[in-house]
């Protein structure tokens, strides 16, 4: 494996001279691995890193949270999430709040441990929360599958998933000072190196799929720096013993039987047409939000605790900048989505120092 | 949430694998992933075997970084 110094050594030398250039990551697991390995102290004073909105917990927009809620605290419902979801709030509750003051919220490594529970309780409401993006989403598809194929009436899915390729679009088209992409290396796993060829192609921007190892992802900033350097736009799978031109075939023919894209609501973003999954044709009859009725009724209460997730999540603020960062907003007591889920930038930052070190 | 945890799979039973974590053992899901056998390094996302991870050891990573400088470095 190449050496870390080697490469420190190599993006130095490249970047002499280079124009200011900022590369932004869009995977929680990248923050968390850049922050964890100062790759950002490496990186000389013209390369400028920035977190996007790459964490599926801090994306989930308020009214999806307030969905959740609504269903998770009706009778007879078992509501199964990923643990990072417990704590986001969303006015002065949040699924650990609910489930303090009663309700069956359980946390699940997996939505096949849904459904398990779904088979165990015939005469309770089993919910799965799907968030997450295309990692993810096929492991939701699979429950729903299996949950069709085998008749388990009493489990529904209350889908938040998201798709990175039409937020990148939104994100990194026109006015855009994002210079160039580093890539998720496991949302690539599944839809393979050549779903993320566009960002090079249409909106011409240097583009390269990276792993989750400190060389990993220097060697794909390497790649994005001489890019860069010399004016050559492609879209490079530097992340290889993981990802393929075509990703994760059976994975993505599941998730296609079982979604369609739909308009999806992103926390900071806004609503970006086609972003989101929507169970398709007879899976349907699993989709929690008809089953318990779960649209215009909701109330989303007006979250404004000052916090700025909003500008975090474009990549357009850091951490730091937020008021109440480390003060009012720590990982013991969040304010922000983006200071709940230990992906977020601002837990990251919290954890490793961010900027400050 | 997108963190996917490689592992070595010890069996596999019908549609389950019996995946070893560097000691702790857990089942995953073979149905995203068709021909897993035993000794294969993975991916697991969710309870899911995502990719039978390449047997290489970061070779070709070295050789595409390589190349890279050789075609677009100073």
């Amino acid at each position: 494996m190449i050496d870390v110094k080697e490469l420190t050594a190599k993006i130095n030398e490249l970047a002499e001279g280079m124009r200011p250039t900022t590369v932004m990551e869009v995977c929680g697991t990248h923050t968390h691995a850049i922050m964890k390995y100062g790759i950002r102290q490496l990186l000389p004073r013209n390369i400028r890193l920035v977190s996007g909105p790459g964490c599926p917990v801090c994306v989930t927009s308020q009214a999806d949270i307030a969905r959740a809620l609504t269903v998770a605290s009706r009778k007879n419902v078992i509501f199964m999430c990923f643990g990072d979801m417990m704590r986001v709030p969303c006015g002065k509750q949040s699924l650990l709040s609910l489930r303090d003051s009663g309700a069956d919220v359980r946390i699940a490594d997996s939505p096949m441990a849904a459904l398990r529970v779904a088979r165990e309780n015939p005469s309770r409401d089993v919910i799965w929360y799907g968030v997450g993006f295309e990692t993810t989403a096929p492991a939701t598809a699979a429950a729903a599958d299996a949950a069709l194929q085998t008749g388990v009436r009493n489990f529904s899915i209350l889908s938040a998933h998201k798709t990175m390729p039409a937020a990148l679009r939104a994100l990194l088209g026109k006015g855009s000072r994002v210079d160039a992409l580093l890539c998720p290396g496991h949302v690539a796993t599944i839809i393979g190196s050549d779903a993320f060829r566009f960002v090079a192609d249409e909106l011409k921007k240097p583009a390269v799929i990276a792993g989750f190892g400190a060389q990993e992802i220097l060697a794909a900033l390497a790649i994005i720096t001489a890019m860069i350097k010399k004016g050559e736009v492609r879209c490079v799978n530097a992340y290889p013993t993981a990802v393929t031109a075509s990703g994760n075939e059976a994975a993505m023919k599941l998730l296609l039987r079982v979604f369609e894209p739909c308009d999806a609501q992103w926390r900071g973003l806004g609503v970006i047409p086609e972003s989101g999954l929507a169970l398709k044709g007879e899976y349907k009859a699993l989709d929690t939000a008809t089953r318990f009725d779960l649209f215009d009724n909701i109330h989303v209460p007006d979250d404004d605790r000052g916090c700025i997730c909003a500008s975090v999540l474009r990549g357009d603020a850091e951490p730091e900048n937020c008021p109440n960062f480390g003060v009012a907003c720590t990982p013991t007591t969040p304010l922000g989505p983006c200071m709940v889920s230990g992906e977020g930038s601002c837990a990251a930052a919290y954890a490793y120092g961010g900027s400050r070190v | 949430m997108c963190i996917a945890i490689p592992g070595c799979v010890v069996a596999v039973e019908l549609d389950e694998a019996e995946i070893d974590y560097g000691g702790v053992k857990k089942k995953a899901s073979t149905c995203l992933c068709e021909n897993v056998t035993p000794g294969d390094r993975v991916l697991v996302h969710a309870g899911f075997i995502i990719k039978v991870l390449s047997k290489d050891e970061g070779e070709e990573l070295e050789r595409l970084v390589a190349e890279t400088m050789e075609l677009f470095g100073p």
